[in-house]
């Protein structure tokens, strides 16, 4: 599967997939304000609660081509973040009392500075979270030793699995992902991770194969503990239950598969005041590939910087203005407050 | 006219049937919302029985928010086809064993 942009698919541009969500083209329906729901919930305009959370996407590209990316990563993207940006970061980061330094991409560990990167964090005395996609560890011997190189920089490993068994894997995923993914799960096991008191955590991550809502976020725990270590010996800590956002690949598969508006509808009636006080972009800040600050990842994809004039790149990072910026929201937010809410950190609410 | 007895539309529909008498409405989602609740059995097991009864009663409108409710609480579709399997065969079961009282009826006729 080639992603969005190779296909030269008028969704790959975030304006467009901003005017669908809009509806201004394709979208038949048009759903309720976002704004207008904070408003009445009395969160808008949304604040930061400060920044604990530092994340980088440091590229788009990918060994994957999972159907519901909403970062349109692949094998043929090419957008890297470059090592004098992630020094940019560091600079940020030893400067300012910023605990968690969260990366993810693409694949991230396909960034060839990547390891560096992550060192440099490490003297930092920062709390590192690296979202892998599990595949990567076994896709080329280069990358066989990652789990050790986490061990030893106390990594903490945030890994998507969609599902406990292959199907439903592979139809989201690419087929063989679901075995590679286990074979994965049992290097960063041998090493430690997921086992009680090595202080190692490996969590999950699931998300719906299809147009649908994630259960409660325990009862999919408790599913996928039992499955994976009775067919497999796999543990792990936590799993994050997490909802598929409208946005690029995902919202491509909404519009061609005809659930777009009923998807939409299930958001918006599932909004949750509670889960909408709690969204990730209130502690979080994003960082793009090219240095561009973002309120989360989804905005990133959609373009929408942070709305503080004068830090909008990593280079002009000004704590006050961005402690005090409005966030920017739009239809898409809906995907962080249907039901218990979900961040990249699992239920909100 | 719609051109069929059952619209999909009217499923989100379900609440509004206590405009014609509301204090039995009312009542039936008291009702309905405790049953599914966590109890002796799980939210989830109690998922997976009403999808099989909704084949059973073959109510489209069951049949379509179970298959939701369904993937939603993690069953794969082997399960669900399975549970789907147990309504048929108490359904055929059930037809079969009124054969019993055809065989009562047939042998008390004959001679
Ligand atoms: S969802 Fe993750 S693993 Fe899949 S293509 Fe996107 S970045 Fe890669
Ligand atoms: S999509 Fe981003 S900006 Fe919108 S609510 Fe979610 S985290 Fe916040």
């Amino acid at each position: 599967m080639k992603s969005l942009k190779a296909s030269q698919s008028v969704l790959s541009r975030a304006d467009y997939q901003l005017e669908v969500l809009n509806n201004q083209s394709l979208a038949k329906k048009m759903f309720p304000d976002f704004a207008a729901k904070l408003t009445q919930a009395g969160l808008f305009p949304l604040k930061p609660t400060g920044i604990e959370i530092f994340q980088v996407n440091v590229g788009k590209m990918c060994n994957q081509t999972c159907k519901h990316c909403h970062v349109d990563a692949g094998p043929d993207r090419k957008e890297i973040m470059t090592r004098e940006t992630m020094q940019q970061c560091l600079d940020v980061l030893s400067t300012h009392d910023i605990p968690i330094v969260d990366i993810t991409g693409g694949a991230p560990e396909m960034n060839p500075n990547f390891r560096w990167f992550v060192e440099e964090c490490n003297k930092l005395g920062k709390k590192i979270i690296v979202r892998c996609n599990l595949t990567i560890i076994v896709a080329n011997p280069k990358y066989h030793d990652l789990p050790e190189f986490y061990r030893q920089h106390q990594v903490e490993v945030v890994s998507s699995l969609p599902f406990y068994n292959a199907d439903r894997t592979d139809r989201q995923r690419g087929k063989g992902v679901f075995e590679s993914s286990v074979q994965a799960l049992k290097m960063l096991n041998q090493v430690g991770y997921g086992q009680e008191g090595s202080g190692l955590i490996l969590n999950l991550v699931y998300n719906p194969a299809g147009a649908f809502l994630p259960a409660t976020q325990a009862s999919l725990e408790k599913q996928f503990k039992k499955a994976l270590l009775d067919e497999f010996g796999i543990r792990f800590n936590q799993l994050y239950a997490i909802t598929n956002m409208p946005v690029s690949r995902f919202l491509d598969f909404l519009l061609q598969s005809g659930n777009y508006e009923g998807y939409m509808e299930k958001l918006v009636n599932s909004f949750n005041p509670q889960a909408a006080a709690g969204v990730m972009c209130r502690n979080t800040l994003s960082v793009g590939w090219d240095g561009s600050l973002y309120d989360c990842d989804f905005n990133q994809m959609l373009e929408l910087q942070v709305s503080a004039p004068t830090s909008t790149h990593i280079r002009q990072f000004n704590l006050n203005e961005l402690n005090n910026r409005d966030i920017v929201l739009n239809q898409h937010c809906y995907g962080c407050t249907a039901g218990a809410g979900s961040s990249c950190g699992g239920n909100t609410a | 006219m719609q051109p069929t007895y059952y619209n999909p539309e009217d499923l989100k529909k379900f609440g509004s049937i206590g405009e014609f008498q509301k204090k039995l409405a009312d009542k039936f989602f008291t009702y309905y919302g405790e049953v599914f609740a966590e109890g002796e059995l799980s939210a989830r097991e109690k998922s997976l029985i009403a999808l099989a009864v909704s084949h059973a009663v073959q109510c489209p409108y069951c049949i379509d928010a179970y298959s939701v409710d369904a993937m939603e609480k993690g069953y794969t579709e082997a399960q669900m086809m399975e549970a789907v399997h147990v309504a048929a065969a108490i359904r055929g079961g059930a037809t079969l064993v009124h054969g019993v009282q055809m065989m009562n009826k047939v042998k008390e006729l004959s001679m």
